[in-house]
């Protein structure tokens, strides 16, 4: 066997301040406030600002949609990223990324509704073996089904989902809810819970290795319990 | 007019091809230097013997019947079909034996995910090498195979399959809880690992903490005295095995491209002690992987260890494209 051709010690960086991409949409507010918690300063953000990225204290944050947060966290072009665990949900087994810390903002549930006092879920179960279900989460909503056993015929709406079960586009629907105000006011009900959701910090493959001990420092800054 | 290819295939047109191939060669030139002859296998073997191989894995293969009703499988990667050659055209010669491979393989895709159903593999298989010898000897030419394509940032990430595994019997860790935290492990959800290490009745404070903290320990030597302060005899057999294996790299004066890293853990069925995965600062994908399949040879009737490593060559590709970039704008 020749000799090793390998003698220069490498240990890899790389380069530049780390990408964190976060969430505009539901979850920004608070991720603003975890941000400021780790000494950051979000003011200039919190304006009517256009701007997508902002440098600050050797971060460059990222903003976009949510559900874009795991696409630019697995491709490396972020190195960690905040988005909700909805999204993550609705995109497992599509996008590998490693799921880091649960930063339990943000809590809301994915449930299954129906009209209040309305037996159509039921009945369409019953007697023509499926429920139609509208949902933005489709992903979500069948695997749902499928693990408890059911069929349904799920139906991915882009806008506001509650509207399919009053004009009978749907039987249910399998939607986001915090407050569960949006779907009093019209004049549905929780049927079932499917999960519980709350925001995440989610890392790229290899930003997590070739980037440890800084990844590390983030995570524990902004970990719940540091009482940041 | 246009005609359509599958999607996850595509067709390579000369610039590339002409990389690919320099790629190639270079990659061959190394492994034959280091005494690993090329051989090739079938594109399709019998969907039996790949299975036989395989264990538990979540890789999915393209199955079909041939025109006699027989089951056959495109090859999902080039590991299996060594081990099957070298058990049945080897069995009577002294191991160990060298080989090394290019060649297609095949894995079934979730649609719209970006994914390949076919990839291009360079790899080498060190058969009848026990560890740690034969772990280091793999890694050299892993780490001067990564030189020879330009990818002198590149870092090998070093694990071990077993820990988990003998973890989780040390701590009674059982049937579905034992699955379940085994899965989130390999997916790296620790915020998933936590409910599911939470959901085990009986455990201790201290074999929860050692689960939750042990997957996060990942840098030089030092993680191996941080991962043996949590205690526990799978804990310390496994930092001793990655030690004598580090050690050896240090001989090799290729241990400064190393990472140790304790929540390592690649999902295909065969591996066992060392693992390895290929990370290069220029690319945010994993370039390969590899690791000890102690026990894949035996599957086909000639029991013996064995390790090796795969390069995915298109990314490999990319990332020497990467990499030149980087050194370009620094020029600038």
């Amino acid at each position: 066997m020749t000799p090793p051709t390998v003698e220069s010690p490498i240990r890899a960086r790389l380069g530049g301040p780390l990408k964190l991409a976060i969430p505009r949409g539901a979850l920004w507010g608070e991720t603003l406030d975890a941000l400021d918690g780790i000494g950051l300063e979000t003011a200039e953000m919190r304006g009517d600002s256009r701007s997508l990225v902002f440098d600050m204290n050797g971060l460059t944050l990222v903003t976009m949609r949510p559900s874009d947060v795991p696409t630019y966290v697995e491709a490396g072009a972020a190195d960690l990223g905040i988005t909700g665990k909805d999204v993550l949900l609705e995109q497992q087994g599509d996008r590998i990324v490693y799921e880091i810390l649960d930063l339990d903002y943000g809590a809301c549930r994915m449930v299954l509704a129906g009209r209040r006092g309305d037996q159509s879920l039921g009945e369409s179960e019953r007697r023509v073996g499926g429920m139609r279900i509208a949902t933005k989460y489709p992903r979500t909503a069948e695997r749902h089904f499928e693990q408890t056993g059911r069929h349904a015929d799920v139906i991915e709406v882009k806008g506001s989902v509650e509207l399919a079960p009053l004009i009978g586009l749907a039987d249910g629907i399998v939607d986001l809810v915090a407050t569960g105000r949006t779907l009093k006011e019209n004049g549905l009900e929780i049927r079932e819970e499917i999960a519980t959701s709350t925001a995440r910090l989610i890392s790229n493959r290899v930003s997590h290795k070739l980037r440890a001990v800084e990844v590390d420092d983030l995570v524990e800054r902004l970990r719940p319990e540091a009482g940041r | 007019m246009i005609h359509p290819i599958p999607p996850g295939t595509r067709d390579i047109l000369p610039d590339e091809m002409r990389e690919l191939r320099a790629l190639q060669a270079t990659l061959i030139e190394v492994f034959e230097r280091f005494g690993y002859g090329q051989v090739a296998t079938p594109t399709l073997e019998y969907d039996e013997v790949l299975q036989r191989g395989e264990g538990r894995s979540g890789v999915g293969a393209y199955r079909f019947f041939d025109e006699r009703g027989e089951l056959l499988a495109l090859r999902s990667d080039m590991t299996i079909p060594i081990a099957r050659l070298v058990a049945s055209r080897f069995a009577d010669s002294e191991p160990p034996h060298r080989f090394c491979y290019v060649g297609n393989a095949y894995r079934v895709v979730r649609p719209q995910r970006a994914q390949v159903r076919q990839f291009l593999h360079a790899g080498i298989e060190l058969l009848g090498s026990p560890a740690p010898e034969g772990t280091a000897e793999v890694l050299e030419v892993l780490s001067a195979s990564l030189d020879a394509v330009g990818l002198n940032r590149a870092v090998l990430g070093l694990g071990d399959a077993d820990l988990y595994r003998q973890l989780l019997t040390e701590l009674g860790v059982q049937g579905e809880h034992r699955g379940r935290i085994l899965d989130r492990l390999a997916e790296h959800n620790l915020v998933g690992l936590e409910m599911a290490v939470d959901e085990v009745e009986g455990l201790n404070a201290h074999g929860r903490e050692t689960l939750l903290r042990l997957p996060g320990l990942r840098g030089g030597a030092e993680v191996l005295d941080q991962a043996r302060e949590l205690g526990g005899a799978a804990v310390e057999r496994a930092a001793q095995r990655l030690q004598q294996t580090y050690d050896l790299l240090v001989k090799r004066g290729v241990a400064g491209r190393v990472q140790l890293d304790l929540g390592l853990l690649r999902d295909l069925g065969y591996y066992t002690g060392a693992i390895v995965e290929i990370y290069d600062p220029a690319l945010g994908h994993i370039l390969g992987g590899g690791g000890r399949y102690d026990d894949l040879v035996g599957r086909f009737g000639s029991p013996m260890p064995a390790a090796g490593f795969g390069l995915y060559l298109e990314r490999v590709h990319v990332a020497q494209m990467e990499e030149e970039r980087v050194v370009r704008e620094g020029e600038r």
